[in-house]
């Protein structure tokens, strides 16, 4: 009992990260009727943009300190922060600390920029054209945006951790009535989980009770006959191409304290994100959610020691076992209308 | 007005020829005049750097094109000299190797197997290089020493840990400087049972590639004869950056000790997440909970952050140890470059003048001359001690270090602190374990 507490909780996380990429990716491919495969790309440059914000908080200057040499055996210089200088070098530590949390106020205004800029500057041309065009021209900007990211900050993870006031585990066991440290739980992963259950609330709430919402729901469910009324729903849907980068980019700041970032992490979640999709169904918004979530339990479930003695390998392809036998039998997805992808 | 004879029989006849010759692998086909695979005749000779370009592996792969670099320089007679004031045998002068300047090409392994080999057959045929070394992974170790061995040309493998390198995957033309997972096993099962007690459960994480099983069979043999349990040995995929689902049932399991056979991306994501856990805060079975890392990199310690600190593993090398040859080292690429060089540097860098000496000793080029000149080779000066190229297995036998995360780091560098210098005598094993062939020397032509 105790073990599959622990893997729906570990799911919760994994599948917090699936459903917030997925969302965006829902709402681009409803919207605009684009397979964005850059989508994975924008949740890495938003983790970057944590990294971004934490190296411009420790920018320093150097201070020589003679009693003690560096590697070469000549005086050490220290790297002192500008915002040790600025806050003291308590608050300033604070500030550092707190970089993470610090960088969703940095990432939302450059990440609703890349994604209105990605909008405008390439996708737009690619409307019109069929889905292997769109796929082909995204996964090569997907490629650039990485290189770009490796040329600036190098090939290697780079950490960039909680703030000190989140390390450590949360032992449900011990409230549950099991014994001790059987069923734990990182501090920072129930604050990844909330704050996706936040956007994903926040984005629903947004959709369904502001006239722009509105707006772009029946932009969604027949574009044409919203642009007779005279509603501009192009620009209305730049806007939401932007605000699903954003959700991307905000999954990618908070995920970096659970794996250090590196120029690759958006393919790693890309091709997951997708099969999420595709189970949820193509354009549905709570499908999306509902299939980030019980694909993240399930991948959990399937690396149990006991399933892969029992299955080996089962770890490594049960999502697309998953999507393989939706696919076959419902090829709408759980949550998906009537009629699409089924033509 | 002249006049030419073309008959389109004699073109065809002509073209044909041609074209074979054209089309046919020069590596695989031998030249009347030529002794051996790319014999240098003017007044260069070409060595190939095959390092990580891209991929995962770039930044380790870019230190090792540094301090191959800086090898060229010193064999070229430039800069302070380096390793050369410091290596026993002063066949070198800084005149280049038997009086030819030392050029270099560089190739993409990328990390893969197929990559490697492209990019090594591309230097080989196409660049004349007469010797190729450098890479980031066994896998492609592996992979690039056979190539070398059908190709006629020597193999100085970079870092590569995998016991099968110089086991059962052998070649007469490959050797290895770096250690491997025996050596690892064998030197941190003593100091683990010093410090967390012959009592111990263990639960193995392990990469599911060739790598991880070797690493995995070689801390599980070392630990399990001094009396600890492995309770659990579980493969994850090669691919995954999410540990946690693999790292929660470690508590239940009852183990008090978990072994992270993990390298490079994974080692840090598994770390970083095992961390996260706060399985190092936690009592099992009365003890605290402790992490094993058995084979640490710089790289992935700067990865994993504060996560290493007090995190025990094992290295090749390391640039804060106090001998001369380290030092004079230390002292070249840090004057150089701006900061000390990692083991996968330092062992790309001995690699390279290992080579130039034994091609100098034998006074030829010629791979069957450098493989007799380097099989049981005795060297010091180099950073390691005194150490033996053995001539059974062409693996490097010399101290390996036992090294900690240091708890309060001075620099990005200066992440670990050595615990040890295990002596060679204990790492050493008997030859035919690993099984495998060396065969005999191939000198292409």
């Amino acid at each position: 009992m105790d073990a599959i507490i622990l893997q729906i909780l570990n799911g919760l996380d994994k599948g917090s990260a699936y459903a917030l990429i997925a969302l965006g990716l829902t709402l681009i491919f409803g919207t605009l009727g684009v397979v964005n495969f850059a989508h994975g790309a924008l949740f890495m440059i938003g983790a970057f943009c944590a990294v971004t914000l934490s190296r411009i908080l420790t920018l320093s200057h150097v201070v020589v300190d003679s009693t003690k040499t560096d590697f070469l055996g000549r005086p050490l210089e220290v790297q002192v922060p500008y915002v040790y200088d600025i806050f003291g070098e308590a608050t300033g530590a604070a500030v550092i600390d707190w970089a993470v949390p610090l960088s969703i106020l940095f990432a939302i205004p450059v990440m609703l920029l890349v994604g209105v800029a990605m909008e405008r500057g390439l996708i737009k041309y690619f409307y019109k054209r069929p889905h292997a065009d769109q796929i082909l021209v995204t996964f090569g900007l997907a490629i650039v945006l990485q290189e770009i990211i490796k040329y600036f900050y190098g090939a290697n993870p780079i950490p960039t951790p909680a703030p000190a006031a989140f390390t450590g585990s949360f032992d449900f066991g011990a409230i549950l009535g099991f014994d001790p440290n059987t069923i734990i739980y990182p501090y920072w992963r129930l604050v990844y989980f909330a704050f996706a259950a936040v956007i994903i609330g926040a984005v629903f709430a947004f959709l369904q009770f502001t006239t722009f919402g509105m707006v772009v729901r029946a932009g969604m469910a027949d574009r044409e006959t919203v642009g007779l009324l005279g509603i501009n729903i192009d620009r209305r849907f730049t806007i939401m191409f932007g605000l699903a980068a954003a959700v991307a980019g905000l999954a990618g700041v908070m995920y970096t304290p659970i794996n250090s970032p590196n120029y690759h992490m958006g393919m790693d979640f890309l091709v997951l994100s997708f099969v999420v999709v595709v189970v949820g169904g193509m354009g549905s918004l709570p499908g999306a959610v509902l299939a980030g979530f019980l694909l993240g339990v399930l991948e959990s479930f399937a690396s149990m020691r006991e399933v892969i003695d029992l299955i080996p390998g089962i770890n490594q392809v049960v999502i697309y076992l998953v999507a393989i036998v939706i696919l076959l039998t419902r090829p709408r997805g759980l949550l998906g209308r009537k009629g699409v992808m089924e033509d | 007005m002249s006049k030419t004879n073309l008959t389109r029989r004699g073109l065809l006849r002509s073209g044909a020829v041609a074209g074979a010759g054209v089309a046919l692998p020069t590596i695989f086909t031998g030249s009347s005049v030529a002794a051996f695979t790319n014999e240098p005749t003017g007044s260069t000779v070409t060595l190939g750097f095959n390092v990580p370009q891209t991929g995962p592996y770039a930044d380790e792969g870019a230190d090792e094109l540094r301090a191959y670099e800086l090898a060229v320089e010193h064999l070229n007679g430039g800069g302070d000299g380096g390793m050369l004031n410091t290596f026993s045998s002063k066949a070198l002068n800084g005149s280049g190797i038997l009086g030819k300047k030392v050029q270099y090409v560089t190739g993409d392994t990328q990390t893969k197997s197929d990559a490697a080999r492209a990019s090594a057959k591309s230097m080989i045929e196409k660049d004349g290089a007469v010797m190729i070394t450098g890479g980031s992974s066994s896998g492609v170790a592996v992979a690039v020493q056979a190539l070398c061995q059908e190709a006629g040309v020597i193999f100085m493998a970079g870092l590569t840990h995998s016991n099968d390198t110089t086991g059962k995957d052998k070649r007469a033309n490959g050797f290895r400087h770096f250690f491997n997972s025996y050596m690892s096993g064998a030197a941190l099962a003593p100091i683990l049972a010093k410090n967390y007690g012959t009592d111990r459960k263990a639960y193995h994480l392990t990469a599911d590639y060739n790598w991880g099983y070797t690493t995995e069979e070689a801390i599980r043999n070392s630990t399990e004869a001094m009396g600890w349990e492995t309770v659990a040995a579980v493969k994850t995929p090669l691919t995954q950056t999410d540990f946690s689902s693999y790292i929660a049932p470690v508590l239940q399991s009852g183990a008090d000790v978990l072994v992270l056979n993990h390298y490079g991306g994974n080692m840090v994501n598994s770390l970083t997440n095992a961390v996260q856990f706060g399985l190092r805060e936690k009592v099992v079975n009365g003890k605290n909970f402790e992490i094993v890392v058995p084979l640490y990199s710089r790289l992935m310690a700067k990865g994993a952050g504060a996560n290493v600190k007090g995190i025990y593993g094992s290295t090749n090398w390391h640039w804060s140890l106090q001998d001369e040859g380290t030092k004079a080292f230390v002292k070249s690429f840090g004057t150089k470059y701006g900061f000390p060089p990692s083991q996968a540097a330092h062992t790309c860098y001995v690699q390279a003048l290992l080579y130039a000496d034994a091609v100098q000793r034998a006074g030829s080029f010629n791979p069957c001359a450098v493989v007799e000149a380097l099989e049981g080779f005795e060297f010091d000066g180099m950073g390691n001690g005194k150490t033996l190229y053995r001539a059974e297995d062409h693996q490097c036998f010399k101290d390996v270090l036992v090294v900690r995360g240091k708890e309060n780091p001075t620099s990005e560098f200066d992440l670990l602190e050595i615990v040890e210098i295990t002596p060679v005598e204990q790492v050493t094993y008997d030859a035919s374990i690993f099984g495998g062939q060396l065969g005999t020397c191939n000198p292409g032509a």
